[in-house]
């Protein structure tokens, strides 16, 4: 029987199969970032072990770093002690890292790819749940505990338990405006936080083969936002295209070699998933959230759920508590929703396609009064590439913020967050209570969506620009 | 890791789903570069609401947790499982647990217990009429008791052997030095390195 793309690359990382016990895998890349490393680091120092493989190792800092004054002493002391303490490890240890005010430190799930270090056919681990992004490249790539990022430290390799396979068969074209995070979103609405629970998930079909790798990295992020251990997109020419010249991409005859396998991992024809979902391009619009986990979304044309319309008590229970953290009332239109903040950036939304759409909506207009909108690039490469492109003065001249470069907002361990009570529209992936910062609300959205609900000061799209703007004039 | 074979304790019934590991251990307690200390942060903002159950006296002391559905869905912070442990959670019962958070808790020794809804409903009501009602987890017999519940739940041989004996993964891998040799002589030499060399 054929196999999936998901149980090809499984295969060719087996180090160990003993039956009754987890398979033993290889891993080709190893990601550290300052927050889920430092008790790992702390494991290798009581044990005397060294890390096995510097060379498929590498670090940056994200979580904490500031977004403003980057050249000064950073304020909290917390987040202080914890970025040289991976300063430390990591000169101590001899991994290589990429810190604040470096040209290429970012957020980590940006940086893998930008650099080529994330290609087709690896595993790829970091000590964190987005890790699934680098799954766009057909990368079996998954987010783990600190007592497993000691374990690959120390050995290359993880004892992992089998998953199963979901396909997620997008066929047919998106309409104008919908972008890959609508779909995303969609899906998990679809599927719920806990549907995709144990599975890889595989992103196929026609829409989903027409997005560029920033579009399908959108969509990989999430996965862990459906449950799913991981998400991949099989690897085609622009998957290649994107890769060629990278710094850390293959060379010469060794470019012509990693092309003819990567070309080898796709899903065979006769493969069976356990699960299959089918989605219909076409029927998609804006999406947004209305409430507390990212499984509760709906279309921005929709109006707020009644939590009586769940059939199952613990989706209404969940629905009703929801309400009452996001002030938000049964029957309100989405787009009737008046927002404080708008954040663009995160490791979902911050490359620079997502900046350049939203760049192109708030061109020449103005974010509304009272509204505060920050950008905040996912990388320094990001940044320096938005620069040149002059979009950090679109922005500017827009009103809106343009920060440096890290995780900022998405989760708010950084000076970047919402005050209780305030509203935030974001590009980033959780909209848990208190996730960017205590007593905030997050409504998660696409880039574009956010661009217009910064000039708009409600939830809107930017088809709802032109209408309104039509009446002021 | 400390081992785990059978416990008794008095229990916390969590009447919330999709308890995400935001809930569990807020972003700002992640600063932290040690593995204990976290109790206090332990479902720090509902614990702010006075009616919340882990704020009732009579829950003080309590072992084992009986949450709703997507138990610690969200982030891979080991912490969320550090928090747990450091306030005195030895057990954590939920008819789904995110898989991340389930693979973390099985490494620290805390154990992750999977039984159907309706037994967890069973569970709750137990614990609510009667908060001193103590439930047993017996990792032996993976077996989960209480009055008038006996509830038999799954957890790979593997998994139980380790928990059982509190053994190391990394020693247990490092055993396996030979394999992992003969793994990385065969690797394609198109494989990326982050060192230029
Ligand atoms: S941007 Fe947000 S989701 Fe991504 S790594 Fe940073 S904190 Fe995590």
């Amino acid at each position: 029987m054929g196999r999936t793309l998901a149980e090809k690359v499984w295969d060719d990382h087996v180090v160990r199969h003993a039956d009754g016990e987890p398979d033993l895998l290889y891993i080709d890349l190893h990601l550290i970032h300052e927050v889920t490393s430092p008790q790992a680091f702390d494991g290798l120092r009581m044990n005397g072990r060294p890390v096995r493989r510097l060379d498929l190792t590498i670090a940056t800092e994200d979580h904490n770093t500031p977004t403003l004054d980057i050249d000064k002493p950073i304020a909290d002391p917390v987040s202080r002690t914890q970025l040289e303490t991976l300063r430390k490890n990591c000169a101590e240890f001899g991994v290589r890292l990429h810190p604040l005010g470096d040209v290429e430190q970012g957020v980590v799930h940006v940086v893998g790819p930008q650099l080529g270090l994330t290609q087709p056919g690896m595993t790829v681990v970091c000590g964190d749940s987005h890790t699934s992004t680098h799954g766009a490249f057909g990368a079996l790539a998954f987010g783990i505990g600190t007592s497993q990022v000691e374990h690959v430290l120390a050995t290359q390799t993880l004892p992992l338990a089998p998953f199963k396979t979901m396909a997620i068969t997008v066929d047919g074209e998106l309409p104008a405006g919908v972008t890959a995070k609508d779909l995303i979103l969609t899906i998990i609405t679809k599927i719920g936080t806990g549907g995709g629970q144990g599975y890889v998930i595989e992103y196929r079909g026609s829409a989903i083969e027409k997005l560029s790798m920033e579009a399908r990295m959108t969509i990989c992020n999430m996965s862990i936002e459906a449950g799913a251990r991981a998400g991949m997109i099989a690897p085609d020419q622009t998957t290649f295209d994107y890769l060629e010249g990278r710094d850390h991409a293959p060379k010469g005859e060794d470019w012509d070699a990693a092309v003819a396998y990567w070309k080898t991992l796709k899903t065979d024809e006769d493969a069976v998933f356990d699960t299959e979902v089918v989605i219909d391009a076409a029927a998609l619009s804006p999406f947004v959230t209305w409430g507390t986990n990212p499984g509760q979304g709906a279309p921005l044309s929709a109006i707020v759920p009644d939590p009586a319309s769940f059939a199952d008590p613990s989706d209404r229970m969940a629905a009703e508590k929801a309400l009452e953290y996001m002030a938000l009332s049964a029957g309100t239109p989405l787009r009737e929703v008046k927002v404080d903040t708008v954040f663009l950036g995160s490791c979902t939304n911050g490359r620079i396609e997502d900046l350049r759409a939203a760049a192109a909506v708030v061109e020449g207009r103005q974010v509304a009064d009272g509204v505060r909108m920050l950008v905040v690039p996912g990388s320094v490469r990001v940044a320096l590439q938005a620069v040149e492109e002059g979009l950090d003065k679109v922005f500017k001249a827009a009103g809106a913020e343009w920060r440096h470069a890290g995780c900022s907002m998405c989760l708010g361990m950084n000076p970047d967050q919402l005050a209780p009570g305030e509203r935030s529209a974001s590009t980033s992936n959780r909209n848990f209570e208190g996730r960017q910062g205590k007593g905030g609300r997050t409504h998660l959205v696409s880039p574009q969506v956010a661009a217009a609900t910064a000039v708009l000061g409600h939830l809107a799209s930017p088809a709802d620009l032109t209408a309104e703007s039509g009446l002021e004039a | 890791m400390e081992a785990f074979t059978t416990h008794t304790g008095r229990a916390v019934p969590l009447r919330r789903s999709n308890a995400d590991t935001d809930q569990i251990i807020p972003a700002h307690w992640l600063k932290k570069v040690t593995r204990n200390g976290f109790e206090d942060g332990l479902f720090e903002a509902w614990r702010k609401d006075p009616s919340f159950v882990l704020n009732q006296p009579e829950r003080k002391g309590a072992t084992v947790l009986v949450a709703g559905p997507d138990f610690g869905t969200g982030s891979s912070r080991e912490h969320a499982v550090w928090a747990l442990q450091n306030y005195g959670f030895k057990a954590v019962i939920s008819s789904r647990f995110a898989d991340i958070f389930r693979g973390n808790s099985l490494k620290n020794g805390l154990l992750t217990v999977i039984l159907p809804q309706e037994t967890v409903e069973q569970l709750w009501k137990l614990t609510e009429a009667d908060p001193t009602a103590e439930i047993t987890v017996d990792l032996e017999s993976r077996e989960v008791r209480a009055a008038g519940i006996t509830a038999p739940f799954e957890l790979d041989d593997n998994a139980r052997w380790r928990l059982l004996n509190g053994l190391d993964d990394i020693s247990l891998t490092l055993g396996n030095e030979a394999d992992i040799s003969a793994y990385e002589a065969k690797r394609p030499s198109f494989k990326p390195r982050t060192l230029h060399v």
